[in-house]
């Protein structure tokens, strides 16, 4: 179940949703929208996304890794959890 | 090189001959020569003034760290016009409130900003015209099209050093964001003063990523172009491992940056351990760099100098500390910038012996005209100086000077918090937090944090029956506000304390804050 990655992407949605647009409301968000041109994340928002994917997917995230293709969406931040799953 | 009486003759200059060639920035891996500069943003001109710009119009830039920002700055002040530079973090109600205060005849911006340009310019009775970068958007012209189609500047446009070259928005103690009023002749000065303390030459790389919107995000761009340097200019600093590589790329020599920033590389540095040998100047500002911040930043950057400096956007930079003095004067900000005077006085306008603690006030060049449509607030700034007619800059903040003359920073005498290098007005936050429905009253503090310098909280307290979360609240803020200024922390209490008068005290919530 955690290796799904449409699982996996539900759960990290629901906590950007949560604690960075303070929302619960599913609409606010789309999978593919840019978390930096949408203003969603900066430079804190980036290690709290960090920090709660290395406790929820016990994945370890390098410095190196916290680049924009990593991070910068929903979806590419739900790949970068499952490729570093499958090679932990 | 000719003589730089106006901001842009700097592009002018660094178009001269061979110059043309050279790259001027490299935005996020893309370089752009010196040319390319001047010809997009003689289009943009002729376009502005195609749309109305005449000399001494404002013209709103609401734009990120990208190439279209730097061509419509210049684009601006060659049309004759003042540039604006709205941060891209800026929600609808404040972009309109600037739209509106600075009375921009344009808004230049960026289409995957048009959620929030959108909602400001509906606000509005007489909505500028839009011009827009990236994807077309219905309501606004495309910037690569207007460029592309404008022919160049057929002959300078007239303007003189006093005119007005930029409006850079501040936060004020007051609430509403105010328009610091800038002239050629101030930028030009400032420009040179920084450019000669730091050292710096055309062969420099100058990071920026900072927000132009920032003035010394900004300055770095001006500092770069007076030089003929080149400025490596990136989104933010949002993605550090990126902003790394792309130093190590492009050999960048100058990082300029906020303690938020240096806590976070020194942060990086404990994890995997960095060094940037290319690098030879380290500057600071916006709010102290701690002491041991220093020391560590030397194993990352082990042929720079370290620049500790201070300033307001009122008169750009205030003082800078010789790089060679750092173990010698911890603590200290320096002397003022070269072709300036500081002096402590004391609130009935007296000289303060040295050691004691006076009011920082600032005379040169750099001082600002005033704000923009705010002679009230400009008149608790800019005082009569000692020559006739002559004002000087009343900074309002507590500093000591030693008998050497060295500057130490003691406190403001405003509620503004300094938090991530930006400045919050708790007033602001607290309009915020007090328009939604639900809540009864709030008052916002800073509070000190490692990485932030200080972190917003608010106390509030709930209209009774009212069941707003502390998600809820912050979900309001961040809808309103720029990411920095949303509160961190929302402690809910049922009063606040107040003093005599009957005002909520911000100095005792942080002495005694409520359970």
């Amino acid at each position: 179940m955690q290796n799904d990655i449409a699982g996996i992407r539900e759960r990290i949605r629901a906590y950007i949703l949560e604690n960075l647009l303070f929302t619960t409301d599913a609409s606010q968000l789309d999978d593919d929208a840019s978390l930096l041109e949408r203003g969603i994340i900066d430079s804190t928002g980036v290690l709290e996304i960090v920090m709660f994917l290395e406790e929820q997917f016990g994945i370890k995230v390098r410095d190196s890794d916290m680049l924009p293709e990593n991070f910068d969406k929903v979806d590419s931040i739900a790949r970068f959890v499952a490729r570093s799953m499958v090679s932990a | 090189m000719p003589a730089q009486r106006l901001l842009h003759d700097s592009l002018l200059g660094a178009c001269e001959g061979e110059g043309a060639t050279k790259t001027a920035v490299i935005v996020e891996g893309h370089a752009r020569s010196y040319g390319e500069l001047l010809d997009a943003a003689s289009r943009l001109a002729s376009a502005l003034r195609a749309r109305g710009v005449q000399r001494g119009d404002r013209v709103a830039i609401y734009m990120d760290n990208t190439w279209p920002c730097v061509v419509a700055i210049f684009a601006t002040l060659l049309a004759g016009g003042a540039f604006l530079i709205v941060n891209p973090q800026t929600k609808a109600d404040k972009l309109a409130f600037i739209l509106d205060d600075s009375g921009a005849r344009v808004l230049l911006t960026d289409a995957h900003l048009a959620r929030e340009y959108r909602a400001a310019l509906d606000d509005m009775s007489d909505p500028p015209p839009v011009v827009a970068s990236g994807v077309a958007m219905p309501e606004a012209e495309s910037f690569d099209d207007v460029v592309a189609s404008a022919a160049p500047l057929d002959a300078r446009v007239p303007v003189i050093p006093p005119d007005l070259a930029a409006l850079i928005y501040t936060s004020g103690s007051t609430g509403n964001p105010k328009g610091v009023m800038q002239t050629h002749q101030a930028m030009v000065f400032a420009c040179g003063s920084l450019v000669e303390y730091l050292r710096l030459g055309a062969g420099d790389r100058i990071l920026c990523a900072l927000p132009l919107a920032f003035d010394y995000g900004l300055y770095q761009l001006l500092m770069s172009v007076r030089l003929g340097a080149t400025l490596v200019l990136e989104r933010s600093f949002t993605f550090p491992a990126q902003v790394f590589a792309r130093m190590r790329e492009t050999g960048v020599t100058v990082f300029p940056g906020v303690p938020t920033v240096f806590a976070m590389l020194l942060a990086a540095h404990g994890r995997e351990a960095l060094s940037f040998p290319d690098v030879t100047r380290v500057t600071n500002t916006a709010a102290a760099l701690p002491d041991d911040f220093a020391v560590r930043l030397r194993e990352v950057f082990p042929n720079a100098l370290i620049y500790k400096m201070y300033g307001l956007t009122e008169c750009k930079r205030v003082s800078y500390l010789e790089p060679e003095l750092i173990d010698a004067k911890p603590g200290s900000v320096g002397k003022a910038i070269p072709g300036t005077e500081i002096y402590l006085l004391s609130p009935d306008g007296h000289a303060v012996p040295a050691g004691e603690v006076g009011i920082l006030h600032v005379r040169g060049p750099h001082v600002m005209l005033g704000y923009w449509n705010r002679p009230d607030l400009t008149d608790l700034m800019l005082k009569p100086g000692k020559l006739p007619g002559e004002r000087v800059l009343c900074t309002q903040d507590h500093f000591r000077m030693d008998e050497e003359g060295f500057l130490y920073f003691v406190g403001r005498t405003d509620d503004i918090i300094k938090t991530r290098g930006e400045k919050v007005s708790p007033v602001e936050v607290e309009n915020v937090l007090h328009a939604l429905p639900g809540v009864r009253e709030a008052a916002v503090v800073g509070v000190p944090d490692d990485v932030l310098g200080q972190a917003i909280r608010a106390y509030v307290v709930l209209t009774p029956g009212a069941t707003l979360s502390e998600r809820e609240i912050r979900a309001g803020c961040a809808v309103r506000l720029e990411n920095f200024m949303v509160p961190r922390d929302i402690v809910l209490c049922s009063d606040l304390p107040r003093t005599a008068t009957g005002k909520v005290s911000r100095k005792a919530l942080l002495e005694n804050p409520p359970a």
